[in-house]
């Protein structure tokens, strides 16, 4: 492994806990505990996982109308996002692809943002140069981990820590002590499941860590199990399922540019990219991001090929995510297909190891959601 | 028991049938199998041809055919049953049978002890 690796600050957590450490986004990552991919997945579904997201950037912005200044750089409604709530947003760039995804929190006095860790330093960049100009701070916050717990006994199990997280609904932020720190927590998360995404200071992550995981109802999940849950609940993957030449209405993205920012609203556009984001409104996009159910068992990862006839030539789209979904109990995926391909149930076909093998296009989630609305 | 660098094992029975799976140490470092894909039985192959494909939660892996031979009977338990796998790699989970010409081949392969060696255990 790497020396030049970054470590968060639960690194010997998982060694203890034997995690196997894998590199990613230039961090030493837990890829899974023994418990293993499969049972830490369903282990979530059932009951309760702990993540260690602190690779993840956490930024601060803040300054005098900072919404409005941060809706240069995201085709969502910032400004109408109220204190206390959490809403997905995205980067786009001048050809309306897109640059991140991430979530914007109102706190009251600032902004809350989280980043992809992969895209981290081109993030603070873009966020620097688009708003410091204008007066804002943008500060990245190094001390700071971020974990989160999934899964239908995640409230139950945080209450225990703070009642005041069972009063929370899906996209709530506030902030609570916990493990005797100040706490920001969101009732949100990457994997379908009800639960909280919990930013806690350095020197106290160790400490809630295991707090959280000395609950019986509690196990560590490692990134194999965030892949799968994630997939499972058909949400993107920065790198794989959206990147700088998928546009948000084409990824399926749409619902996440509010009506006041498309051509029409108060405060329509003005974001990078936005006469081809908006135009895909109107003219619908060539390519749709859509789930994938195959017939067989054979798992179809990214970047299969997939046709709509068996003895096709040519293409009509390809795969971005693909794998075993252990609460399907079959292999899922997503991609993008001809928007004439895209209705839920269309039949198409995948080329997997040289063979023809039949899959079709299906709806997303491939689970039903746990959030608590 | 015969091993290869491919983490094969190879029990040689009656009739020069060797009985093919994958190592203990190679299942856990797989993790979860859930997709096997067998060869067709009848099938002659060459050392290095690949024979099966396992998918993991993680990724796609090939099994090399370990010797010439032919394929005489395949584990379709496994196809059915993939975690299978994971349970009993050295027993219930074998891969496929193969009918082999020269059984002095075996004897290129590693023995226990030096397949230990090989991995570190």
């Amino acid at each position: 492994m790497s020396e030049t690796l970054s470590k968060t600050n639960l690194n010997e957590l998982h060694l203890a806990l034997g995690a196997r450490m894998v590199p990613f986004a230039g961090y030493e990552m837990p890829v899974q505990f023994p418990m293993g991919v499969l049972k830490e997945h369903l282990h979530c579904r059932a009951q309760a996982g702990l993540f260690d997201v602190s690779h993840m950037g956490q930024v601060v912005v803040r300054g005098d109308r900072v919404a409005e200044a941060l809706e240069r750089l995201v085709p969502v409604d910032v400004v109408g996002l109220a204190e206390g709530r959490q809403r997905y947003g995205l980067f786009t760039n001048d050809t309306g692809g897109i640059e991140d995804d991430l979530m914007i929190a109102n706190r009251g006095d600032h902004l809350f943002l989280v980043v992809n860790a992969a895209r981290k330093e081109s993030d603070l960049a873009r966020l620097r140069t688009g708003l410091e100009p204008f007066g804002l701070s943008v500060k990245l916050l190094e001390n700071r981990s971020l974990l989160a717990l999934q899964g239908p006994e995640a409230e139950a199990v945080l209450a225990e820590h703070h009642p005041g997280v069972a009063d929370m609904r899906f996209m709530d932020v506030d902030t609570f002590p916990l493990a005797g720190a100040e706490c920001w927590v969101s009732r949100s998360g990457y994997t379908g499941e009800d639960g909280f995404e919990i930013s806690v200071p350095n020197a106290a992550a160790m400490d809630l860590a295991r707090a959280l995981l000395d609950d019986a109802r509690v196990a560590p999940i490692g990134l194999g199990a965030r892949d799968s849950l994630r997939l499972e609940a058909g949400l993107c993957l920065y790198g794989h399922d959206i990147d700088t030449d998928t546009t948000p209405v084409s990824a399926g993205l749409g619902w996440a540019i509010q009506k006041v920012r498309r051509n029409g609203g108060a405060r329509a556009g003005g974001f990078p990219g936005a006469e081809a984001v908006l135009a895909e409104f109107d003219t619908a996009p060539a390519m749709r991001r859509v789930g994938l159910r195959p017939d067989g068992r054979a798992p179809m990862r990214d970047g299969v090929a997939l046709f709509a006839a068996e003895e096709d030539d040519a293409p009509c789209g390809r795969i971005t995510s693909g794998g075993f979904g252990p609460s399907v109990g079959g292999p899922v995926a997503m991609g993008y297909v001809a928007a004439d391909r895209a209705a839920p149930g269309t039949p198409l076909w995948a080329e997997v190891r040289g063979k023809r093998l039949p899959l079709r296009v299906a709806a997303l989630p491939f689970v039903p959601a746990g959030f608590k609305r | 028991m015969k091993f290869t660098e491919e983490h094969e094992w190879l029990d040689l029975g009656d009739d020069n049938v060797v009985t093919v799976g994958i190592t203990a140490h190679a299942a856990e470092q797989l993790g979860d199998i859930v997709f096997v894909e067998l060869p067709d039985e009848g099938r002659t192959v060459s050392k290095d041809d690949e024979v099966v494909v396992i998918e993991s939660v993680k990724a796609a892996s090939d099994i090399l055919a370990p010797l010439d031979g032919e394929i005489v009977e395949v584990n379709e338990a496994i196809v059915d049953e993939p975690g299978k796998v994971n349970k009993d790699p050295e027993g219930e989970a074998w891969f496929f049978r193969l009918k082999i010409e020269d059984v002095s081949a075996l004897d290129d392969l590693m023995d226990e002890k030096a397949y230990k060696d090989f991995i570190g255990d």
